[in-house]
């Protein structure tokens, strides 16, 4: 019998997606093992956690202060912490998310637990649960078991499926906390207007140093809008100084596995590659056939890519439209 | 003030890697080792620190007598001092962690410097464990850092964005690529550095809750086929992205 708990993480009192995969995940391995599944959120006001019965969550406690709006790092270490030393779980999942990187640390050094981070994979094998993490920016995969009493596993958003939810409701608790810890606090959080994070999207669609200038992305945007893609670029453009850090693809940037990846005028080096080599379609547009990156891409064009974007564009709004 | 800034030893990002024979790690032959890059920002914005405001910094590192050559660069950089915590068997984030928080209680460091990750097992959160056993408050994936008495303010990249947080010292950093421009370490630095002490210490032993079980290759994945060499070739791009990858 394992008790699962589920961090579910919510902004703006809107539960994130990658939750409901955690919810979804655990829900499976608590069939296979034999066990519970519970979830906790903290925060002010959120929205539909009865949904989450939808996933395979028995019960979820709200732990709730007015003043706990935004992420508090301190707070919801604190606040969850105590939730789990009073309750008592085996095994706690939650989204290798921005959030989950930095809470679930926190409340496995707190607990004294094993953590396994960034998980693609989660398999049983007899009583165990045995996690596959990529290493080495995806270069290489450990498989790894956590020996610890509590066991932490945050999980790398958009790998496991959050199937499709039943109508089944879970029973939601609310719990004040009394006196949250808000000695780390953030006070705002600024949104990158109208743009889809890479790390988020579903498709991608990146720029290299094969786009030859900054002045050249515009087309790189188009294409990007156009399939409801985020932009994406290789280290050599950012370090160019031709796009923003928060856009690169690779080993120093972020790793990322979406639906689609269209790669224009980007050879393919080691880091970027093992920065999206997991994406489900890859396309290359390059205009050096010999090009690595079309050892890994599903579709190429070993072409001119001011020749054939343009009219890459052009079909795809033919299609659009 | 002292500001600590703690450095792994990892291969270059351009190494190939290929598992080694007890298939659990690395096989480290042929693969250059060089400093953490995102632990480039935290020595610069250490240094920058202390620039500013004075006091004594000191880098540590947990491995074995290769790290000393990160140690090194450190100091080239112009760190104060360093400091290895040799230990050559495998350890798990939470037991590095344990190592370090132990020496930054002894240096008495207020302020603590981390990259973000390490670019060999990517865990991202030794930093964060640091600050929980100190009882330190901790900001993480840092891309702007203001110090102001004893109060910190930071930004931290999410997805989509960033967050504007708040807090106060004693504090761990864990530093992101965009916070600042490392300097290169001077052919003086590189002279001092040379003649400088790294004093050597021998953590408490590992007590592992993370075991490697295996280390294996990603699944090999096929190249594809070269729809054409020019234009002309889009249109039936776009059909296999819709008839076959039912992708768009």
């Amino acid at each position: 019998m394992t008790k699962f708990l589920v961090f579910i993480e919510q902004r703006n009192g809107q539960i994130k997606k990658s939750s409901f995969e955690a919810a979804k995940t655990a829900s499976g391995l608590a069939s296979k093992l034999g066990g519970s599944v519970e979830a906790v959120a903290v925060g002010s006001e959120i929205s539909n956690l009865e949904s989450l019965g939808g996933f395979g969550v028995d019960k979820v406690t709200h732990l709730k202060n007015e003043t706990v709006t935004n992420y508090s790092p301190s707070a919801y270490t604190q606040a969850v912490v105590k939730f789990v030393s009073e309750n008592g779980f085996d095994s706690i999942l939650l989204a290798a998310s921005s959030m989950g990187k930095d809470l679930a640390p926190r409340v496995a050094a707190k607990l004294d637990a094993g953590l396994a981070v960034d998980c693609v994979a989660l398999n049983v094998e007899g009583s165990n649960i045995i996690a596959t993490r990529p290493v080495y920016a995806g270069k290489a995969l450990v498989d790894v078991k956590v020996t610890s009493s509590v066991k932490v596993f945050a999980l790398r958003p958009n790998v496991f499926s959050a199937g499709t939810p039943t109508d089944a409701k879970a029973e939601v608790a609310v719990t004040i906390i009394d006196s949250p810890n808000l000695n780390v606090k953030v006070v705002e959080v600024k949104k990158s207007e109208g743009k889809l994070d890479v790390s988020e999207a579903d498709a991608i669609v990146a720029g290299g140093r094969g786009m030859k200038g900054p002045e050249h992305f515009g087309m790189i945007e188009e294409l990007a809008k156009l399939l409801g893609a985020a932009t994406g670029a290789s280290r050599a453009v950012v370090d160019s100084g031709w796009r923003p850090h928060s856009e690169q693809v690779g080993q120093t940037g972020k790793v990322v596995s979406p639906t689609l990846y269209i790669a224009v005028g980007i050879s393919g080096a080691i880091q970027h590659i093992a920065g999206m080599r997991s994406s489900k379609y890859i396309v290359a547009i390059n205009k050096d056939k010999d090009a690595p990156i079309f050892q890994i891409a599903d579709y190429g064009i070993a072409g001119d890519v001011f020749e054939v974007l343009p009219k890459f564009i052009d079909e795809i709004k033919k299609v659009k439209s | 003030m002292k500001i600590a800034v703690c450095v792994s030893h990892v291969p270059d990002t351009a190494a190939k890697i290929s598992i080694g024979g007890d298939g659990k790690c690395i096989d480290p032959a042929g693969v250059t080792f060089v400093v953490n890059p995102y632990d480039e920002y935290a020595i610069e914005e250490a240094l920058k620190t202390k620039e500013k405001l004075g006091g004594e910094t000191v880098a540590i590192s947990l491995g074995g007598d290769s790290h000393k050559e990160t140690l090194r660069k450190a100091l080239a950089m112009g760190i104060d001092n360093a400091v290895l915590l040799k230990d050559n068997s495998y350890r798990d984030s939470l037991s590095v962690a344990k190592a370090l928080a132990e020496e930054i209680k002894t240096q008495g460091a207020e302020l603590v410097f981390f990259g973000k990750q390490s670019v060999d097992f990517d865990n991202s959160v030794v930093g964060q464990m640091t600050s929980e056993l100190l009882g330190y408050n901790c900001v993480s994936v840092v891309v702007s850092f203001a110090l102001d008495g004893s109060k910190v303010t930071c930004e931290r990249e999410i997805e989509g964005g960033k967050e504007v947080v708040e807090t106060s010292l004693p504090a761990v950093i864990t530093t992101q690529k965009g916070l600042n421009e490392p300097r290169y370490a001077s052919l003086k630095g590189i002279m001092a550095a040379k003649k400088k002490e790294i004093a050597e210490k021998q953590p408490a032993p590992a007590n592992n809750f993370v075991e490697v079980i295996a280390m294996k290759r990603p699944a090999a994945k096929q190249a594809g086929k070269i729809v054409g060499t020019d234009s002309s070739a889009v249109p039936e791009l776009v059909r296999l992205l819709r008839e076959e990858a039912k992708v768009i």
